[in-house]
């Protein structure tokens, strides 16, 4: 019989497509396993943004993942609330965004005030914070743009969300 | 009320998908890089909203059409979308203003319905309501660089003020859905939101040395399915792939 702990362990090398650094669990997207009768699983994901094009091929990796352990009858829900929040990502997953280049969650901006100061985010490569925002949409929904003034190298930085 | 509901999604739902299919024809088209990536990422937030809302529409019909349906598949008249969303890019400046009249709605509407009895709208403005925060900042402080910027942006926005103002009071618009709803599942009652939303844009086009025209004519229509002009083209191209090949996927 398998059990929801050995699930988790197999959806940990399952991948977020547009950050591959990152496993779902690393992400915290993964909200519950549920085991609805004999070898039947309910897995519920929650999007990062609403418009997250990687869900699609996230349900198809979970399943394509625990099919290889034998279990075919897996049902993907996708749940909004809770919303997710960055302070769902693990701490393993701040330190592999850090090695990958993309710099993890610092703190929140309060958005309604304009013109604020962006957030001071230490480059992910030579950590200085001497850093300067270029954009506050990146490449994905989930990053904002910024440059190191040190040594001049441009990074994502994976924006606080909560 | 489950007609009134779906109606209510729809007008929702088309919103979102209306105003983000206008904001994806700035793909490759921005003024600066990071603009262009702006405008689409909204664009992006907009379509993963309408998403969610067109496939509960799907639900509460019970007749098996999925939001994608919804999106491609129906007659210009049954789109509820307000005139606003419609309404051309036409410069930087000009998106950026129809985009900040709709931001302070939407951030204001979903604070509201989040606290709906209604659970699957209350969890789908929960999340829509952190990416609309990030959207009004950035239209915010456009309206203000661009209105309080060189003599012709100023001009320009201007202009375009004069040209959309028009469109605004259309987005408080109530029937008889919004009435029965408030109601039932505590949806947000939009003579309140007008005033939130005047006291919010006042203050920005005050920092951005507008002035809201005095000539006050307003068009609705919208919401119960009478388009402008604009509507037809961009349903041409929307539903181009579905119409030519219909029940494609990939």
């Amino acid at each position: 019989m398998v059990t929801r702990a050995q699930i988790y362990d197999w959806l940990e090398s399952v991948q977020d497509p547009e950050v591959p650094v990152l496993s779902i669990i690393d992400l915290g997207i993964v909200r519950e396993v549920k085991c609805l009768e004999n070898n039947s699983w309910e897995i519920s994901i929650t999007p990062t943004y609403s418009g997250c094009p990687a869900m699609r091929v996230i349900e198809e990796g979970i399943k394509a993942k625990l099919s290889i352990h034998g279990l075919t009858d897996v049902h993907v829900l996708s749940v909004l609330s809770p919303a997710w929040t960055t302070d769902w990502l693990s701490d393993n997953g701040r330190k592999k965004l850090k090695e990958y280049g993309i710099a993890p969650p610092v703190n929140e901006v309060d958005k309604s005030v304009l013109f604020s100061v962006p957030t001071p985010v230490p480059c992910p490569l030579c950590d200085t914070s001497n850093t300067k925002m270029i954009s506050q949409f990146g490449s994905t929904s989930c990053k904002a743009h910024y440059q190191c003034q040190e040594c001049l190298e441009p990074f994502d930085y994976f924006k606080c969300l909560k | 009320m489950k007609e009134k509901l779906l109606n209510y999604v729809l007008r929702l739902g088309d919103d979102s998908l209306i105003l983000g299919q206008r904001l994806a024809e700035w793909c490759g088209h921005g003024p600066i890089l990071e603009e262009d990536i702006a405008l689409t990422n909204i664009s992006l937030d907009l379509i993963g909203q309408a998403t969610s809302l067109l496939n509960y529409a799907g639900e509460l019909e019970g007749k098996g059409r999925k939001g994608d349906d919804f999106a491609f598949l129906r007659l210009e008249k049954e789109y509820v979308n307000c005139l606003l969303v419609e309404q051309v890019n036409g410069h930087f400046g000009n998106t950026v203003l129809r985009q900040f009249f709709f931001d302070v709605f939407r951030k204001n509407l979903f604070e509201s319905l989040q606290n709906s009895s209604d659970k699957h709208l209350a969890a789908i403005a929960e999340k829509s309501l952190k990416e609309t925060k990030y959207h009004l900042k950035h239209s915010s402080e456009w309206v203000i660089r661009l209105g309080d910027g060189t003599e012709e942006s100023h001009l320009k926005m201007q202009e375009s003020l004069n040209t959309l103002w028009r469109y605004t009071d259309e987005l408080f618009y109530e029937d008889e859905v919004d009435t029965y709803l408030k109601e039932q599942i505590s949806v947000p009652d939009l003579s309140q939101l007008k005033n939130s939303w005047k006291e919010y844009v006042d203050n920005i086009l005050k920092q951005a040395n507008l002035i809201i025209p005095t000539n006050n004519w307003q068009f609705q229509g919208g919401r119960v399915g009478r388009h402008s002009e604009q509507m037809g083209f961009i349903l041409a191209e929307l539903q181009y792939m579905q119409r030519t090949y219909p029940n494609m996927e990939w």
